[in-house]
C-alpha cells in the first residue's frame, strides 16, 4: 500500500496537520556503522490521550473512531518492529506529538526511501500556514531546510508563486543531490 | 545556489503584485488523507506545482487537505473558483492534471469526464 518511507513521511505530516500543528519538525538519521535508519516527527499540534495514542497505533482502531488518523501509522509501525527496528510515539494533549520509526537498515525488507525530493517539495509548498523544519542527516551529511527562515526571505509573496516554486524544487534537487554524492572522505 | 537568492524573486514579485493587488483566482486542493497518497496524491500534488510554475500561473494557489475525499475515486483534486461551484475531480493521473490545468484552469472548461462532484 504505502511501498516508500517518504510516503509515510508524507502520511505522518498531514496527520500533524490535521491535528492542528503550526510547528513540525521531520528529521532522518542515517547511520551506515551503527546500521540504522530512523525517521521522526515532531509537532505541536492538539495531541492524544493515551487512549487515543493506543488506537492510532491499531489497524482495527484507527480509521474508524479516529478520522483524522488513517492506516499510515499501523502499517509504519510494522514495518518498523518487521526490520528489526522499532516504534515510538509519545503525545500529550494540548502540547504535541512526537512519533518516532527505527530500522534496521540493511534489513532486506527496509522500505526504499522513495521520492524524498518530491515530499519535501509538496509539504513546504502546499502547507503554507505550517513552519517546517526538515533535517536528513546521513552519515553526517546533512541536508537542512527551514521555511520559517524561507518565508521571512519572502515577505508576503506566497511560497506558491511560480519563481519560488522554480526555486525551491531546485534547490532541494540540488542539495539532496550533493549530499548524496559525498561518499568517503579521504 | 543559495537560499538568499529568494530576495531576488521576491522583489521582482512584490513589483508585480502591486499591478495586479495579488489576489489569487484559483485554488486547487488535493487530498492528501493516508488512501489518497498510496493512490498517487504526490506525484498528482507535484504535477499541478511544476504547471504553475511551467505556465507561470500568478494566481493559482495549490494546497493540500487529510480530509478523507471519496476513498473509492482517490486521488481527488478541489477546483474553488471565486464565485463558480466547486468541481471535483476523482481517479486524477498525472496525465489529467496536465489536462485540468490547460482546458480547466487555462480555459475555463472543466473537464467533464473526470468530474465526479459539483458542490455550489
Amino acid at each position: 500500500m504505502m511501498e516508500e518511507l517518504s510516503l509515510h513521511i508524507l502520511d505522518l505530516v498531514q496527520n500533524s496537520v490535521s491535528a492542528g500543528a503550526k510547528n513540525i519538525h521531520i528529521i532522518i538519521e542515517e547511520d551506515s556503522k551503527k546500521d540504522v535508519l530512523s525517521i521522526e516527527v515532531i509537532d505541536d499540534g492538539k495531541g492524544m490521550d493515551k487512549e487515543t495514542l493506543e488506537k492510532a497505533q491499531s489497524p482495527f482502531f484507527s480509521s474508524k473512531l479516529d478520522r483524522r488518523v488513517g492506516l499510515g501509522i499501523p502499517l509504519l509501525k510494522q514495518s518498523a518492529i518487521h526490520c528489526d527496528g522499532e516504534f515510538r510515539m509519545e503525545s500529550v494533549p494540548g502540547e504535541g506529538t512526537r512519533i518516532k520509526a527505527i530500522f534496521r537498515s540493511s534489513h532486506i525488507d527496509l522500505p526504499p526511501m522513495g521520492d524524498l525530493e518530491n515530499t519535501f517539495f509538496t509539504i513546504i509548498t502546499t502547507i503554507p500556514h505550517v513552519n517546517f523544519y526538515i533535517k536528513y542527516n546521513k552519515d553526517g551529511k546533512i541536508f537542512e531546510i527551514d521555511t520559517l527562515k524561507i518565508k521571512e526571505l519572502l515577505g508576503g509573496v506566497p511560497l506558491t508563486h511560480p519563481e519560488v516554486l522554480g526555486f525551491l524544487k531546485k534547490y532541494i534537487h540540488e542539495n539532496l543531490k550533493k549530499m548524496m554524492e559525498v561518499k568517503h572522505e579521504a | 545556489m543559495k537560499l538568499e537568492d529568494l530576495r531576488r524573486i521576491r522583489e521582482k514579485a512584490e513589483r508585480e503584485m502591486k499591478l495586479r493587488e495579488g489576489k489569487a483566482r484559483i485554488k486547487i486542493i488535493v487530498g492528501m488523507g493516508t488512501s489518497g497518497i498510496a493512490a498517487g496524491a504526490r506525484e498528482v500534488l507535484k504535477v499541478f506545482l511544476e504547471e504553475v510554475e511551467k505556465r507561470n500561473l500568478k494566481d493559482v494557489i495549490v494546497t493540500q487537505t487529510g480530509e478523507k475525499g471519496l476513498a473509492s475515486h482517490e486521488p481527488v483534486v478541489e477546483i474553488h473558483e471565486e464565485d463558480k461551484p466547486i468541481i471535483v475531480y476523482g481517479n486524477v493521473t498525472p496525465e489529467l492534471v496536465r489536462r485540468i490545468v490547460a482546458e480547466h484552469i487555462v480555459n475555463s472548461n472543466p473537464v467533464s469526464d473526470y468530474v465526479i462532484e459539483v458542490r455550489e
